[in-house]
């Protein structure tokens, strides 16, 4: 109800203020016949906004301070003794007055100080809102009084509205650039505040993981070594790159140079799709189907391969990763001028002669771009590590036993119930600082290649 | 010297034999290439026939899901605390709300499984079988579904009215076969007795199929797993989705607009640009560490609120969005700008009223299909704390919820697999569904605009 | 007569290219186009043409721009097969064979007639793997030295060894456009063609860098039979023997390049020389 009253004052507002600085305008500029220098519509938005600014402040600061205004004003009316109690006590008798206040009424009969209390604040209440509607309403006419004194054939009307359009854009812009700046803040002091427990030369070259909760009661800091989770983390990208850039770039080769338009249209989209399923899917399919065929697989050769492993989430993280690699290829690929091609062909050279020795070669830097950049999105993967890599901190060769990566260590620490003050929870910031920096230098690196590979062709 | 490149010499023709002599070792491998590059594509469209395929065969059976229907006699012996309370009956409305709430409680406490018992007894009269078994094949929150309905409507009481009870999640698994039916009893979930009666029950009729609409309907349960549904995640990625449309869209759209069109050309916008750029290339996890930092943390805003889930996806979607709506904006031909600042229009007047709406498929599109992406984000709604179990529908962005995703990989850890499988497989594909819908709307309106401009 | 002469400036270098009859007698036809079609799709871009290429002479195709005449250059090494929707009709044939028939091999055919293209096009390696490219892919040389050879000689046929010997394994790009194009023409000839097929390759470069191609070609012709794509009338005076002209996908008029230029058959022949069309 109360909402519905503030909406409309705020549309009141709104209107008159826009009609009375549109008609007034208008009405100085037929009068006199002189030339207005902003259209009518800018003046009447102008005397909007002078007329609703200062009545959304005074609504915004009601709405900042009216909860302690009002828990002062009831404790007021109750007897002193209340407001010395504990704070939880405190809250509850407030509570009682307004449920009085508001008929919903209280289990029992409330005491006659309550019931007088109550009424007080019902009469407070009401007043307090009027008053604060007044007092929106007051400023606003206020504001639309001297914003229609200043209306003008003169007044650039329309450069003011400008200047507050500027004024919103470059408010949204800064917080677009604060989100950058909050990451790297954010990162840095929690993993300084981390490394305050653990030596960073421990932490960077320790090759023990084994981060101690404290629920577990023993005395010791636990051990956070980087070096199982960087190498979990290196293995699995190999393999993902092992299995999507053969494949990714292949089809990419044979889509842009042999297929014809109808056979990519169909096929491009539908390897497109694998670019678009969530992580969580494949973390599943990995978990459910690759993982059992892989150890089942290994089974019928021999060699032990166990169901969550590297080998699993690499094998689908480079299932991921294909359609990636393949249309930044396709790109590339399509970046090599047609006469280098031509040149080729014309010499008696074979599609594959051409593509091996002259389309590739010439986009070389423009693929190395793109794997790298493929292999920093493979980094930074969380969900199909989570599922389908086992939990296995260790530093192991085998990529058909289980381990664990960076990203997976991040989001075991701070599940469950986080107390950002320990090591157990602020390592997870400085393994986060170490993915970023990680991801950013790829990011850099691939596209610094790929603009060099760029400007050769422009 | 001889000159080798000179045509009709003889060395001219012993270069035409050399070039005949290389044909068939170049074709074959020509042919082989050609190969290698159709295997690939056929691997990689068999990735995406085996995922579906996956995905599809696990999940659609879930679908249906095993009910009982049965006839609950509303026993006034067993239930306690007589009809509703009557609001006129007490001098204040806490009053009443206290009584209700006894009443409630009454009710609760009555013997609701042994009304449960009866009915399923009544359509197997012959069957010798213990009582705890013979709960075992229904849900177990058959007792409060029937208390449910007698909440509803007290008049009930008395009556013998038809239910439709879904069968416990082990009851579900036996029917359709997931788990071995051959295996050893110590390895079976139920009794003997109940799976015999759940058989028999499968063969009369009493036991059907039906669709399980409570996948939609239903939150999640950890107690009763048959009736675990996906509300709660629904309204959960719902309103983070409301929460990114409401401020990326915006607050997007003005930072690139003003980057684009008002903002000085010098070394600190190059820099904010390139900052973007990598921003959009940030892993979703870092973003996560983001949110816990200063959202939970540091603003102190509840966890597992789907207001923190749509801050922090809002933060992963602004720069697609930046960088989609400064593409739009480039690519619109300097000739209308000029045009327009030729008719007299002011900077501003010329990028809102003229550039800025033909910027509108576009930034509609990106839009679109980055909350498609945000829809099916994980990593970082768990490091906010939405992993934890959340037993109802979130009533505003403020309260505690789960997402999609995240659903999906709370069941997928679920210890009854072979149940959870099939249910997991049923979320992705909802989830699946809803991603492709949005993508099929993206298309859809941008060919839709594009048509009109 | 003055009229057209004035026109086309015959120089005397002009008359020496003709040819007289008996001269004619030691330049067999090399290849003969018989009714030759080309649709784009729907679209019909050459319309039955049929012209013989004499062997160990130019041959100039001019017209203005968009008339067929690099359409039909390119049907002569089967470059239309690379571009999809492209339909080739009628009979070219090489030595008496069909050039188009299921057993020939396209990569032998390309073996033989090598191609120029507008733009240079070296590929980014050195100057000497350019030159190299064709014989290695094609197998023609036995031994390191053998390729030296063959590279060293095309390098010196087109006329840029002396300029680029001390530097044969820098890349082939760093060189200047009229370089780079010579480079092209020694990559063509390092494969031992018979024929070279140029498309417009002087329409990127400047007057004087044309005028060394110009040359070239003219050494060229005493070993190889070569049709050239020209934009330009004078050029094609100033270096052909024969020339065809090509209007809208038809072959108009082709014959003796001194006949044509002084004494055109066609009206429109007549009209493209005199300016009044193209």
């Amino acid at each position: 109800m109360n909402a519905l009253v503030i909406a409309g004052l705020l549309l009141v507002l709104l209107t008159v203020s826009y009609q009375v600085g549109w008609s007034r305008s208008r009405k100085l500029a037929d009068g006199k016949d002189t030339r207005l220098h902003s259209r009518p519509i800018y003046h009447g938005v102008l005397a909007a906004l002078f007329a609703i600014l200062p009545a959304i402040v005074i609504l915004g600061l009601w709405a900042l301070f009216s909860q302690s205004v009002t828990n002062s004003f009831i404790l007021a009316q109750l007897p002193a003794e209340v407001a010395q109690r504990q704070p939880f006590e405190v809250q509850a008798a407030i509570s009682r007055v307004q449920a009085i206040a508001s008929g919903y009424g209280v289990i029992g009969e409330p005491t006659p100080a309550e019931a007088s209390a109550a009424s007080a604040y019902a009469s407070f209440q009401q007043l307090s809102f009027l008053g604060v509607i007044a007092a929106a309403a007051a400023l606003g006419a206020g504001g639309l009084f001297w914003a229609q004194r200043r209306i003008a054939p003169r007044l650039r009307a329309r450069s003011e509205v400008e200047i507050f359009v500027r004024l919103a854009l470059i408010a949204c812009s800064t917080v677009a650039i604060l989100t950058t700046i909050g990451i790297v803040l954010s990162l840095l002091s929690d993993a300084l505040r981390f490394f305050s427990f653990i030596n960073p030369l421990d932490f960077f070259f320790g090759t023990t993981w084994n981060p101690r909760f404290q629920s577990t009661g023993s005395g010791s800091a636990g051990e956070y070594g980087l070096l199982p989770l960087l190498w979990g983390t290196v293995m699995i990208s190999i393999i993902a790159m092992l299995v999507a850039v053969p494949i990714g770039l292949m089809s990419a080769i044979y889509l842009s140079q042999y297929a014809h338009e109808r056979v990519r249209g169909v096929v491009k989209p539908i390897i497109e799709i694998l670019a678009g399923i969530p992580t969580i899917v494949y973390g599943f399919f990995a978990l459910v189907t690759v993982g059992p065929f892989l150890s089942g697989l290994g089974d019928l050769v021999g060699i032990n391969i166990r169901a969550t492993s590297a080998l699993t989430a690499g094998v689908v993280m480079g299932i991921m990763i294909i359609p990636f690699i393949s249309s930044l290829s396709d790109d590339i690929l399509g970046q090599v001028p047609r006469t280098m091609r031509d040149g080729s062909l014309g010499l008696g050279a074979t599609q594959s002669e051409t593509i091996r020795k002259v389309l590739l070669p010439a986009a070389l830097p423009g693929v190395v771009g793109a794997v790298l950049l493929a292999v920093s999105r493979a980094i930074g993967e969380t969900m199909i590590v989570v599922l389908a890599a086992g939990n296995s901190p260790v530093l192991r060769a085998n990529p058909a036993e289980p381990t664990s990566t960076v990203t997976v260590s991040i989001v075991n620490q701070l599940t469950g119930d986080a107390d950002f003050t320990s090591p157990q929870s602020l390592v997870a910031f400085a393994l986060g600082l170490t993915l970023f920096a990680m991801t950013l230098l790829l990011n850099v690196l691939a596209l610094y290649i790929v603009r060099k590979f760029r400007e050769q062709y422009e | 010297m001889t000159d080798t490149v000179l045509p009709g010499s003889a060395v001219g023709a012993q270069n035409r034999e050399r070039v005949r002599k290389s044909l068939t070792r170049r074709h074959r491998n020509e042919a082989l290439f050609r190969w290698a590059g159709i295997l690939s594509i056929a691997a990689a469209l068999g990735f995406v026939a085996i995922l579906f395929g996956m995905i599809l065969s696990k999940g659609l059976p879930s679908f249906w899901q095993s009910t009982v229907h049965v006839e609950a006699f509303f026993d006034p012996e067993l239930i306690e605390g007589g009809p509703r309370p009557e609001l006129a009956d007490f001098p204040s409305q806490a009053d009443y709300q206290q009584a209700v709430n006894q009443w409630q409680r009454a009710v609760t406490l009555s013997n609701w499984n042994r009304i449960v018992e009866t009915a399923l007894r009544a359509k197997a009269p012959d069957v010798e079988i213990d009582s705890r078994d013979l709960l075992e094949l229904v849900t177990s929150a058959a007792r409060f579904q029937l208390r449910d309905m007698y909440f509803a409507n007290s008049d009930v009481l008395g009556q013998t009215v038809p239910v439709s009870i879904l069968a416990s999640a082990n009851t579900d698994n036996w029917l359709k076969g997931t788990i071995n039916r051959n295996a050893a009893d110590e390895r079976q979930q139920l009794a003997a007795t109940t799976r015999a009666l759940a058989d028999r029950f499968e063969a009369d009729g009493t036991i059907t199929f039906d669709f399980a609409w409570h996948i939609f309907t239903n939150v999640d349960s950890r107690s009763a797993p048959a009736t675990a549904g996906l509300a709660g995640a629904f309204m959960g990625s719902l309103y983070m989705m409301l929460v990114v449309i409401v401020l990326a869209v915006p607050i997007g759209v003005a930072s690139a607009v003003y980057l684009e069109e008002f903002a000085p050309k010098n070394r600190l916008t190059d820099l904010i640009e390139v900052n973007i750029n990598n921003l959009a290339a940030v892993p979703s996890i870092v973003f996560g560490l983001l949110g816990a930092a200063v959202f939970i943390n540091y603003l102190g805003l509840p966890r597992s609120a789907p207001l923190v889930g749509g801050l922090v996806l809002t933060l992963m979607t602004l720069p697609t969005i930046i960088i989609a709506t400064r593409a739009a904006l480039r690519a619109v031909p300097p000739s209308l700008r000029q045009a327009a600042l030729g008719l007299g229009a002011s900077h501003n007047q010329t990028v809102f009223h003229h550039v800025l709406p033909m910027t509108y498929p576009g930034v509609l599109t990106a839009t679109i299909i980055g909350v498609a992406q945000a829809l099916g984000e994980t990593a970082p709604l768990l490091l906010i704390g939405m992993s934890a179990f959340i037993a109802n529908i979130p009533a505003g962005p403020l309260d505690s919820a789960t997402a999609l995703p995240v659903q999906i990989y709370l069941w997928q850890g679920n210890e009854n697999r072979n149940f959870f499988e099939a249910r997991t497989s049923a979320a992705i594909i909802v989830l699946l569904g809803l991603m492709l819908l949005l993508n099929a709307i993206a298309i859809f309106l941008r060919s839709r605009l594009e048509k009109r401009a | 007569m003055d009229v057209l002469a004035g026109k086309v400036k015959v120089t005397s270098k002009t008359l020496d290219q003709t040819m007289n009859p008996a001269e004619l007698m030691d330049h067999p036809i090399r290849l003969t186009a018989r009714d030759v079609t080309v649709h784009y799709g729907e679209k019909q871009a050459l319309h039955g043409i049929s012209i013989d290429i004499p062997d160990r002479a130019v041959t100039a195709f001019i017209g203005p721009s968009g008339c067929g005449k690099s359409t039909f250059l390119r049907c002569i090494n089967r470059m239309n097969d690379t571009i999809d929707g492209a339909r080739v009709g009628g009979k070219i044939e090489l030595d008496g064979e069909d050039i188009y028939s299921t057993d020939l091999d396209v990569v032998e055919l390309r073996a033989r007639v090598g191609m120029v293209f507008q733009k240079p096009n070296p590929f980014p390696k050195s100057i000497y793997d350019n030159v190299a490219y064709g014989p290695r892919i094609h197998g023609l040389a036995k031994s390191k030295a053998d390729l030296d050879e063959i590279v060293i000689s095309s390098l010196r046929k087109a006329g840029l060894f002396e300029e680029v010997k001390d530097r044969l394994s820098e890349p082939g790009t760093g060189l200047s456009g009229g370089q780079q194009q010579r480079l092209c023409i020694a990559r063509a000839i390092a494969v031992g063609p018979e024929v070279i097929l140029m498309d417009e390759p002087c329409s990127a470069l400047d007057p004087i860098a044309t005028a060394i191609i110009e040359e070239l070609i003219d050494e060229l012709r005493e070993n190889y039979t070569i049709v050239i794509v020209t934009h330009s009338m004078q050029q094609a005076a100033r270096v052909s023997q024969k020339t065809a002209f090509f209007h809208l996908g038809n072959l108009i008029e082709h014959g003796d390049t001194e006949e044509i230029f002084t004494n055109p058959v066609n009206k429109q022949t007549q009209d493209y020389i005199m300016g009044r069309i193209g």
